[in-house]
C-alpha cells in the first residue's frame, strides 16, 4: 500500500473502502475513501485518521514515505468515526507531540472514543507552525457536525475541508482530472443531499466567509472521494447552487403500494405533471432507497406522496422515507398526498400533516380512493399532477 | 420558556442558562445578548424557535 503524492510536501494516506454498500442508511452503491493526509513538513503532520478497521492501511501507506514515528502532529477535523475511529490506535502507535482538534471536537472525540491522550482546542483564526509551513484553521460548525472544522496549509494553499465537498466515490484515481464528471456527478450531489442538505444556510454563509477571509485555495482535499486540484472552484459552486434550493421544473412522487392501486394512483399524478411540462421521477419505495428520493428531491420543487394504509397506518416503508425526508429539511416545495385504502381513509389524510411537518405546501386536495381506484380517481389523480405543474410554473416566473 | 435550536437541535431552558458563555441560571431567552450563540452549533438566536 502506497502513499498518493498531491504535492511534493503533501500525501493522500487514506483508504479506499470499495466494499461499503450503507453508510448509517445511506446507500453507496460506489463504497467510499476515508481520506487522510500526511504533510511532510519539518513537524511531519496528520490531518484526520480513517475508519478503525483501515487503521493498517492508512498505516502502511504512511510508511511508504515516512518512518510513522517521525509524526510530530495530528490534526482532526472531524470526529465521526469514519475519520477518528483509527485515532487512538495511530496516536499510541505513534506518539505525537499534540492532537489538535476544535472545541466541539475535544468534547465529541471524547464522547466517541474515551481517549486516554490529551487534544489541544483551536479556533478560527488560530495558526500552528508545522515547521516551514503553517496550519491554520477555520471551524465549520455543522458542516456537518458541530465539531467540523477546515485546515489550511498556508504555503502550500491546500484547503483540508473535512466531509464537505467529498462524495461516497471509491476510486482508485484520486484526483478530479482523473475522473469523469458523467461518473461522479450524481454521487456529489446524493452526498450533499444526504449529509448537507439540512444546513444549506449554513454553507451559503459558510462559502460567503471563506470568501471574505480571502481563500483561495489551489487545491481542496475532502475526507471522503477525490481531491480537487484542477477545478476547485468546481464543487465550490456546485456547493452554492445546491444550498440555494432555487426553483426548478421537477418533481418526485414517491410512493409505495400492496396490489398495485397506489401505483396506479402515482402514475396518473405523474403522468399529470408530465403532460404539465414537469420532468418527474416516479419512486416506488419497493425499488428505490430512501437516500435515492432525497437526491432526486434537491433539485425538485415538488414532492407528491402516495401511500396505501396497513393496519390503520400509512404504509411502513413510506414512514420510513417521510421521516428521512422531513429531518433532511428540503426547502421550497410544493406538493400533495394521494392512497388507497380498503376500509380506513384516515392514514392517507393523515399524510397531510406529514407534509405540512415537511414544511411542504400543500397545493392540490388528498386524492382517496377506496381499493382500486377508477376512472373518475385516476382522473382526479392526473389533474394533480397537472396543478402541481402548474404551481411550479407559477414559481418559476 | 424554554427554546429550541432548529439547526442542531440544543434547548436553551432559562433554569439553567447556559454555563459556557457565563449566563445565569434564571436567565430568560429574551434577555440573552444579542450576540449569544447556540452552544453546540454557533448559529445566532435567529435560529431559535420557543419549545411547544
Amino acid at each position: 500500500m502506497k502513499a498518493v503524492k498531491i504535492t511534493d510536501k503533501v500525501y493522500w494516506v487514506g483508504a479506499i473502502d470499495w466494499n461499503i454498500r450503507d453508510f448509517h442508511g445511506y446507500s453507496t452503491k460506489q463504497g467510499t475513501t476515508y481520506n487522510a493526509f500526511l504533510i511532510l513538513s519539518e513537524k511531519p503532520t496528520l490531518i484526520d485518521t480513517v475508519k478503525k478497521e483501515f487503521y493498517p492501511e492508512m498505516m502502511a501507506r504512511i510508511q511508504s514515505v515516512i518512518d510513522p514515528k517521525k509524526i510530530k502532529i495530528i490534526i482532526s477535523n472531524h470526529s465521526e468515526m469514519d475519520h477518528s475511529g483509527a485515532l487512538p490506535e495511530t496516536v499510541a502507535a505513534i506518539q505525537p507531540e499534540e492532537v489538535y482538534c476544535s472545541d466541539m471536537g475535544h468534547i465529541d472525540l471524547t464522547e466517541q472514543l474515551y481517549p486516554n491522550f490529551d487534544m489541544k482546542v483551536v479556533k478560527t483564526g488560530d495558526r500552528i507552525d508545522v515547521g516551514g509551513d503553517t496550519v491554520s484553521f477555520v471551524e465549520a460548525r455543522m458542516l456537518h457536525w458541530p465539531d467540523s472544522m477546515f485546515s489550511y496549509l498556508e504555503k502550500e494553499n491546500i484547503l483540508f475541508t473535512n466531509d464537505v465537498f467529498g462524495m461516497h466515490y471509491a476510486t482508485g484515481k484520486l484526483f478530479d482530472d482523473e475522473n469523469n464528471e458523467i461518473d461522479w456527478l450524481y454521487e456529489a450531489e446524493k452526498y450533499y443531499a444526504n449529509i448537507v442538505l439540512p444546513y444549506s444556510d449554513i454553507v451559503l454563509r459558510f462559502l460567503d466567509s471563506v470568501k471574505k477571509m480571502g481563500l483561495s485555495p489551489k487545491i481542496i482535499a475532502p475526507d471522503h472521494g477525490f481531491i480537487w486540484r484542477k477545478d476547485p472552484a468546481k464543487i465550490i459552486d456546485l456547493y452554492a447552487k445546491w444550498a440555494a434550493q432555487a426553483p426548478n421544473n421537477k418533481a418526485v412522487v414517491v410512493y409505495d403500494t400492496m396490489w398495485g392501486s397506489t401505483q396506479k394512483m402515482a402514475e396518473y399524478v405523474a403522468d399529470g405533471l408530465r403532460e404539465g411540462g414537469t420532468e418527474v421521477k416516479l419512486m416506488s419505495m419497493h425499488s428505490c432507497h430512501r437516500s435515492d428520493v432525497v437526491t432526486e428531491l434537491l433539485d425538485s420543487s415538488a414532492l407528491v406522496i402516495g401511500s396505501p394504509v396497513l393496519n390503520s397506518e400509512i404504509f411502513p416503508a413510506m414512514a420510513d422515507v417521510l421521516c428521512y425526508l422531513k429531518g433532511l429539511k428540503k426547502k421550497n416545495l410544493v406538493g400533495a398526498a394521494f392512497g388507497s385504502y380498503g376500509w380506513n381513509p384516515a392514514p392517507i389524510k393523515s399524510l397531510e400533516e406529514k407534509l405540512k411537518a415537511m414544511k411542504v405546501e400543500q397545493v392540490a386536495p388528498t386524492v382517496t380512493s377506496k381499493f382500486v381506484p377508477n376512472a373518475d380517481t385516476l382522473e382526479a389523480c392526473r389533474q394533480m399532477g397537472l396543478t402541481i405543474s402548474q404551481k411550479i410554473a407559477e414559481k418559476l416566473k | 420558556m424554554k427554546y429550541i435550536c432548529e439547526i442542531c437541535g440544543y434547548t436553551y431552558d432559562p433554569a439553567e442558562g447556559d454555563a459556557t458563555k457565563d449566563i445565569a441560571a434564571g436567565t430568560k431567552f429574551e434577555d440573552l445578548p444579542a450576540d449569544w450563540v447556540c452552544p453546540v452549533c454557533g448559529v445566532g438566536k435567529d435560529q431559535f424557535k420557543p419549545a411547544e
